[in-house]
């Protein structure tokens, strides 16, 4: 279907670019974005993403709208308190753009309803807080040989990279989740909101870029950025040929749910 | 020439950066080695138009003035 005179205005911007044009909006349009957790990270990236075209969006987050998410999780305004996140979400991403598709998916990602979820999207984002949801949406796309972008922000510092199936995944890197507490969370050690937009939106290019099927995507290679001194930095990895779930023999077939920090898991409304 | 343009649009009126949005669904549906002709007024549109569309690739092969507006020629690169 050719694009109506309100799209032409609307991603004109896009449709000028010479590696966009009008064939790469068509294919943002297609396009099926699943973004799992709809906060720091999830939030900035599904503006954009809506803002941007993406025919469907997908959300996951079990969680409600708290007071203290709205110093970062920009997709959630005051009145949202007490609201689920995706309901919140479902709103602002039909104010900039009706013509967006959303799926809210209501719930924590496990390894029984992960495979099901995903395989629906053509990329997905993990916008998660905690290393059990990490490494799951990992072992998940290796498995179900989807690309995804995996962010991580921590008080001043980011750190992203990109895997599509034949490259280095997030567990060639880290092997294992970290034990329970040895890292804090956002919630002990705090963040900059401005990381989880600049963290959030460099998943949000990845994907744009993933759709349209141009430039170089973060793959191989992990972005890491300190704002305190605002230097970044991009470390090259390889594949690991020993990789639990990616290598040449792997140890892990199916998925698992990983022990989850207590301090991670809100108590029930 | 007239006989071998495939398609014709009148962006007499049409602003930047809409007239180049225009050119460039329209180049989208020819194939290569096709000509398009277009009417671009005269100031920004017949300054950017044909300096964006030679960026992407294509020819420019004709302009001609037509008092306020231009008549373009592109051949698809």
């Amino acid at each position: 279907m050719p694009l109506s005179e309100e799209q032409l205005e609307r991603f004109s911007r896009h449709i000028i670019l010479k590696d966009v044009g009008v064939e790469g909006q068509e294919k943002i349009l297609r396009g099926k974005v699943l973004i799992v957790g709809a906060g720091g990270l999830g939030a900035p990236a599904a503006l954009y993403l809506a803002a941007a075209g993406v025919g469907t969006i997908g959300i996951v987050d079990g969680d409600v709208v708290d007071r203290t998410n709205l110093q970062r999780q920009v997709i959630h305004f005051t009145p949202d308190i007490g609201k689920a996140k995706v309901i919140s979400a479902q709103e602002k991403i039909l104010q900039i753009n009706p013509g967006v598709a959303v799926q809210i998916h209501q719930e924590r990602l496990f390894a029984h309803n992960i495979l099901d979820i995903i395989r629906r999207y053509d990329f997905v984002i993990d916008g998660t807080d905690n290393f059990p949801a990490k490494f799951l949406i990992n072992d998940a796309c290796v498995l179900a040989r989807k690309a995804f972008s995996h962010g991580g922000i921590l008080r001043f510092d980011g750190q992203t990279m990109t895997y599509v199936p034949g490259s280095a995944c997030y567990r060639c890197v880290f092997l294992q989740p970290p034990p329970k507490d040895a890292v804090p969370t956002c919630a002990q050690a705090g963040v900059l909101g401005a990381v989880a937009g600049m963290l959030g939106t460099i998943q949000a290019a990845e994907a744009l870029k993933y759709l349209i099927g141009k430039g170089r995507l973060l793959t191989d290679r992990l972005l890491i950025f300190h704002a305190l001194t605002m230097e970044f930095r991009t470390v090259r990895f390889q594949r690991n040929p020993a990789c639990p779930v990616c290598g040449a023999h792997p140890t892990i077939t199916g998925l698992q749910d990983y022990e989850q920090g207590t301090c991670d898991l809100r108590k029930p409304r | 020439m007239d006989s071998a343009i495939k398609q014709k649009i009148d962006l007499h009126g049409v602003t930047c950066p809409m007239n180049f949005v225009k050119t460039k669904v329209a180049l989208a549906s020819l194939a290569a080695g096709d000509l398009l002709e277009v009417i671009l007024d005269e100031g920004e549109a017949i300054l950017n138009v044909p300096r964006s569309v030679k960026e992407e690739g294509h020819q420019v092969v004709q302009v001609e003035s037509l008092g306020e507006m231009f008549r373009v020629v592109i051949r698809k690169g």
